[in-house]
């Protein structure tokens, strides 16, 4: 087949029925490397906030987008506990770095918020209605654990019979450009977890890198409109059936050579976390002395619950100006490892280290289940490279599996 | 200040110098606009770094900046916490002793001997201390210096009765709330920020600079884990021991931390 005969066209079985003209949800389109400045062009041109990853300050971190020769080409991060670090490598493309510091949390959930106003006038309290308007997002780059990391954040935002209006209002409008993991890293165990290493569900557009182009899957009547206007700029090329499974292949080659713990393309084996059971596994062995053992590593620093793309706890404030009569009602992220956070009448019910790693390792692995009917954990990673002493929670579990009385023998 | 404005329903506040370099007081005088609404509310009786009048005590709120390391401040700070219904120290000096208690771990007459042409003139106590040390103290405010808005924060608390907002977490919060990549982790640059309190906003990091500890340890820490990686990572102790002996110290936990690391350190010497 001549490749102009792939070219999308009205005739094309693709077309979507109703529309412009593009392709269709659930279609495959080729899209050269040069296509994605059309891509966040067109983005930018519907009013969108972009965000990517970029190199800063010896990191991949998502940043506000306007070129895409600033998206990461040519960059590894090289993770461990408590270790990253980025590596050039000539043969890498524009997103073989895994994950960084940061999440689609920091976007959805805001590390501070503003979410009230209050005056004083004549004694009576008037609620001012001038919290900012933001443009919707687009996020270029999120891999299937973060993908992961936001279904289970709907769960907790939108979810419940209180809904948040902020993350609400900031999740209607995303768009989502997931990218399928080419690599994993040393701390990367999303094959556990089922939610990685390919994007499956919940993007607008998925990339699949090839040299030179991407295969892209559209996942959303969203995702099709915004081909329709690259199509307007750029003539889009179907993806054959052969070259699809070509695409879901190479996911399907990582994850076996994850659940394998071989070695990568030169990388170091990933973690694993045997998540059967577990939910039983962590309430039977609450004084287990592995919870004491961590506590003599554990800082209570924080750093694994802010870089967690799912811990959603926070803090609210009434920020008073010295007259008391004008109230800004500020949020922003906190940590169950602070004694501030089990604070009641004056003293921490949680004093000391070992109760706080335990609330936070059995509330992600096993309370969540009872509370959202999923795990808090995506496999992601960040948690174990972001602890500055390298603590691992996929160590921990298997500390405790190891050494459970309810599971020797096992 | 007009007399005829409520003279008589104000509280009245005075500030204190001690052995210190005067950063604390110059956040408070940089707090500009605000610190104008604050002389509306309260009657600032004393801040000779503001106003050479000085108002006769008693007062409500005394704020006190630096450490005691003279004789005579040993004596004046009694008067001052008899002077003040609330006494609340501002800064690494008034909480920790200051960057000066690294004298405490040496000898006061070769220090006073190598500085000072005429050493004769120098009447110094061999060590600096916090001043609850000497005097019971109602809220410390840390900081190398304090925070503008923590220091505003806490007069408005006290005017309003209320429990002031100073964080306990680490450095480390702040550094993640705003985006900051961590820079013991991508750069192996040994950070006090894990072990420290919060409040400066975590600016050192955010210039590829590891925290100092300027606002003391943390509430709930573990300083051995934290230096005990770094040095696997390569870190000599040496240095480890200096980052935790610096501005804060002669603070409790960071004093502990820099100690031991010495003596191990001297123990690991030994033949």
């Amino acid at each position: 087949m001549h490749a102009d005969d792939r070219v999308v066209q009205d005739t094309d079985p693709l077309r979507p029925t109703q529309g412009r003209g593009g392709p269709a949800v659930g279609s495959w389109v080729w899209l050269p490397t040069e296509t994605l400045q059309p891509l966040i062009d067109v983005l930018r041109t519907d009013g969108m906030r972009v965000i990517g990853p970029q190199v800063a300050d010896g990191a991949v971190v998502y940043r506000d987008l306007a070129e895409a020769g600033d998206l990461p080409v040519g960059w590894i991060d090289e993770q461990d506990g408590g270790h990253y670090r980025l590596q050039h490598d000539p043969e890498a493309g524009f997103f073989d770095h895994v994950v960084g510091p940061h999440s689609l949390k920091n976007f959805l959930f805001p590390a501070r918020e503003t979410i009230g106003h209050f005056l004083r006038e004549d004694g009576t309290w008037r609620q001012v209605e001038d919290l900012p308007e933001e443009p919707p997002l687009a996020v270029i780059g999120v891999r299937g654990c973060d993908l992961a990391g936001l279904a289970i954040q709907d769960r907790v935002f939108l979810g419940g019979e209180a809904v948040d209006p902020g993350y609400h209002r900031r999740r209607e409008s995303l768009f989502l450009v997931a990218v399928n993991c080419r690599r994993a890293a040393a701390t990367c165990f999303c094959h556990s977890t089922g939610c990685g290493p390919a994007a499956s569900a919940g993007f607008d557009l998925c990339l699949t890198e090839f040299p030179g182009r991407f295969a892209c899957e559209v996942g959303s009547e969203r995702g099709a409109a915004v081909l329709a206007k690259l199509q307007e700029k750029v003539p889009l090329i179907a993806c054959t059936d052969s070259e699809r499974a070509a695409a879901a292949e190479q996911s399907e080659r990582l994850e076996q050579a994850m659940h394998a713990r071989q070695r990568v393309a030169g990388e170091p084996a990933p973690r694993s976390l045997n998540t059967e059971g577990i939910r039983d596994l962590l309430y039977d062995n609450l004084e287990h002395p592995r919870w004491e053992e961590v506590a003599t590593r554990c800082l209570s620093c924080t750093n694994c619950t802010l870089v967690c793309p799912t811990c959603f706890c926070s803090s609210v404030s009434e920020v008073a100006d010295l007259s008391g009569d004008a109230v800004q009602r500020e949020r922003h992220w906190a940590s169950c490892f602070t004694l501030d956070h089990a604070r009641m009448h004056g003293t921490s019910v949680r004093s000391s280290t070992a109760s706080r790693y335990r609330q936070w390792l059995t509330h992600k692995l096993a309370g969540w289940i009872d509370q959202f009917g999923t795990s808090g954990c995506t496999g992601c990673g960040r948690c174990i490279t972001w602890c500055p002493v390298g603590i691992d929670i996929t160590e921990e579990v298997a500390a405790i599996r190891a050494t459970s009385p309810h599971d020797e023998g096992a | 200040m007009h007399a005829e404005k409520r003279p008589q329903s104000k509280p009245r506040l005075a500030v204190y110098k001690f052995a210190s370099c005067d950063g604390c007081q110059l956040q408070l005088l940089d707090a500009c606009g605000r610190l104008l609404e604050l002389a509306e509310r309260v009657e600032i009786a004393q801040f000779l770094e503001a106003s050479s009048r000085v108002d006769p005590g008693p007062y409500d709120v005394g704020i006190v900046e630096g450490s005691i390391s003279t004789a005579e401040d040993r004596e004046r700070i009694q008067q001052v916490r008899r002077d003040c219904r609330f006494l609340v120290t501002i800064g690494a000096c008034a909480t920790s002793g200051g960057i000066q208690a690294l004298r405490n771990w040496g000898q006061i007459d070769e220090f006073v001997a190598s500085v000072y042409a005429s050493p004769a003139t120098i009447d110094a106590l061999a060590t600096s201390t916090p001043i609850a040390d000497h005097v019971p103290v109602d809220f410390e405010l840390r900081g190398c210096p304090v925070d503008p808005g923590q220091l505003l924060d806490l007069i408005t608390s006290l005017l309003l009765g209320r429990r002031p907002r100073v964080p306990s977490e680490s450095v480390c919060a702040e550094c993640k709330r705003r985006g900051t990549v961590c820079v013991a982790v991508a750069q192996g640059i040994p950070c006090l920020g894990p072990v420290t309190q919060a409040g400066c906003g975590a600016i050192c990091p955010a210039h590829d600079r590891e925290c100092f500890g300027c606002y003391g340890p943390a509430e709930a820490t573990n300083l051995v884990s934290l230096t005990t990686f770094y040095e696997k990572r390569g870190t000599p102790r040496e240095r480890l021991t200096k980052l935790v002996r610096g501005i804060n110290g002669y603070a409790p936990a960071f004093r502990e931390e820099s100690d031991r690391l010495e003596s191990a350190d001297s123990m690991r010497a030994r033949p």
